[in-house]
């Protein structure tokens, strides 16, 4: 067999069948580290194996056997000196006695890449610790990666996941998927550490593109399984319309030097419409299946602007309406800016100003880059140059994203040229 | 069942300030939190309050002996709970319910001696 094809189909099953073996696996060694070597190892030895024989016809079926046969070897022999605390690891099949196992029918016993991906983004766990943890064991994507992805050195990635991983067998968390009663809070907190997985590689300020591209496609991905695991979970297509719509403008958000294009610089023709149409299809079934929750009600937004042919020919009203709705259920001040934004498209700028005046009041938009920018776009949209530079600066001192800065500078040059000033910055 | 502490943190003042009918309406709430335990499907394996840090004594290292407790704090550890609950998340169930009106608690698992936790 060719080394590269053989090289080739190992990485995609590490993509696709990785949660899969990892969690299988979990369930036979009882502890998430030996789990993970087991695993680590399976892949290794199906290198060798699929090089001489070939690659089978299940990759996935081929290395969760191979990892769990592992982890059995190493119970075996190390079943004295096992001094760990064991994870709890629940019986596949329905247990009469645990009452959340009770609340899944029979024939729905959940998917064991659910109880790892439950028991990484548990609420009990920093969130920074779940977004980690749901990379290194759900994506298998080594610490050094990891570590990269979020801008923070290699041992204090590698001190955050073992604090975690610790926390897990020390305390008890459970590997299980919870009860239906406490699946939707539960499972938010899974959708935001996927989410944020996401924002990180899509706006991240620094660091390399291709770190951040992967970033983007792993929660693509987990987005995936999720909507695919628990399809009556409407909010895991919510979040999967959400993240496809964002993601079909990727190649649009900058230009060419990398500097930051604002929505109506984007060239709209180079959006994926593929991806747009997708999103599109699985945010409307996720609007169908009753109460929209917030990721449902952001996906619906993201959907407007893809299927506006410019910024000026955009349906405002809608997403004014539709912020109203995400307002009512998750009331934060950066859905309130976001949804002043709106208003200022769709009953002009001056509309618009006193809704900013009341939220810079708030003391959790103090250092919000966003709310001064948005002013001073506001300002320099009703012609006063003056204000409207001084609120660019004011954005500029707070944004830490080099391309955002970029852009931000840029608008203050040409404001300051309206007004017939020197440019305050070179 | 794994054993877990449940340990109470919060501001004497609240209890300085309190009326005689607030005071009994904490002590029937602790109560009540005992019952809820076993009702919750969980057992107490033990439990007390403590007197005001104003009455602690703390003796450090080289057996220096001072007034006070051995960390100044707004809210003080002022009393605690040891349960027995199937995992955190029942653990978590559990001390949500306990009464901690001037303050809030923390969850703990208690260490089997014969391995290091650390």
């Amino acid at each position: 067999m060719q080394a590269d094809a053989v090289a080739a189909a190992l990485a995609q099953a590490h993509r696709s069948e990785w949660a899969f073996v990892l969690s299988a696996t979990v369930r036979v060694a009882g502890d998430l580290d030996v789990a993970e070597e087991c695993a680590q190892e399976a892949y290794v030895s199906a290198l060798q194996a699929w090089t001489r024989d070939g690659v089978p016809e299940r990759p996935g079926a081929w290395l969760t056997t191979a990892a769990r046969n592992k982890a059995l070897d190493r119970l075996r022999r190390e079943v004295t000196l096992r001094r760990k605390l064991p994870l709890l690891v629940e019986p596949a099949t329905v247990d009469p006695h645990d009452p959340a196992d009770l609340d899944w029918p029979d024939a729905a016993v959940p998917d064991d890449r659910l109880r790892l991906v439950f028991t990484c983004c548990h609420p009990t766990l920093a969130p920074e610790a779940r977004v980690a943890l749901t990379l290194r064991l759900v994506c298998g994507v080594p610490t050094p990666d990891v570590a990269r992805a979020f801008l923070v050195s290699e041992p204090t990635m590698a001190a955050r996941i073992t604090r975690a991983k610790k926390k897990i067998s020390e305390a008890r968390i459970p590997y299980r998927v919870p009860g239906r009663a406490e699946l939707p809070e539960r499972l938010d907190s899974v959708l935001t550490a996927v989410h944020l997985l996401f924002s990180t590689g899509h706006t991240a300020g620094e660091g390399d593109a291709l770190v951040r591209e992967e970033l983007c496609d792993r929660a693509l991905h987990l987005a995936r399984t999720l909507a695919a695991l628990l399809p009556e979970q409407a909010e895991t297509r919510g979040l999967l319309g959400l993240l496809l719509l964002t993601d079909a403008r990727r190649a649009t958000r900058t230009d060419e030097q990398g500097r930051l294009l604002l929505l109506a610089d984007q060239d709209r023709t180079r959006w994926d419409q593929r991806a747009i149409l997708e999103g599109l299809t699985v945010t409307a079934g996720a609007l169908a299946s009753g109460p929209p929750g917030r990721f449902t009600l952001q996906a619906a937004i993201a959907g407007v602007h893809a299927m506006a042919p410019s910024l000026e020919q955009t349906d405002w009203p809608r997403v004014v309406h539709l912020y109203d709705r995400l307002l009512a259920v998750w009331n934060t001040p950066v859905v309130a800016l976001n949804r002043a934004a709106a208003v200022a498209f769709a009953d002009g700028p001056a509309a618009a100003l006193p809704l900013l005046d009341e939220l810079a009041t708030d003391p959790r938009l103090a250092d919000y880059p966003y709310l001064p920018a948005t002013r001073a776009d506001l300002l320099r949209r009703l012609g006063d140059a003056a204000g409207a530079a001084q609120s660019y600066r004011r954005a500029m001192e707070l944004t830490a994203n080099a391309a955002e800065r970029a852009f931000l500078e840029q608008r203050l040059a040409e404001v300051s040229r309206a007004a017939g000033a020197e440019p305050a910055l070179g | 069942m794994a054993k877990y502490a449940i340990l109470i943190y919060e501001d004497p003042a609240f209890y300085a300030n309190v009326s005689p009918e607030a005071w009994g309406a904490v002590v029937d709430a602790h109560s009540a939190f005992v019952k809820q335990v076993f009702e919750l499907g969980g057992s107490m394996a033990g439990g007390e309050a403590l007197a005001p840090t104003t009455t602690a004594t703390t003796i450090k290292g080289a057996g220096t002996v001072t007034d006070g407790p051995f960390v100044e704090t707004k809210e003080a550890f002022g009393g605690f709970y040891v349960v027995e609950a199937r995992d955190l998340d029942h653990a978590v169930e559990i001390a949500k319910l306990c009464p901690a009106p001037g303050g809030g608690v923390e969850v703990r698992p208690v260490v089997d001696p014969t391995t290091n936790p650390f």
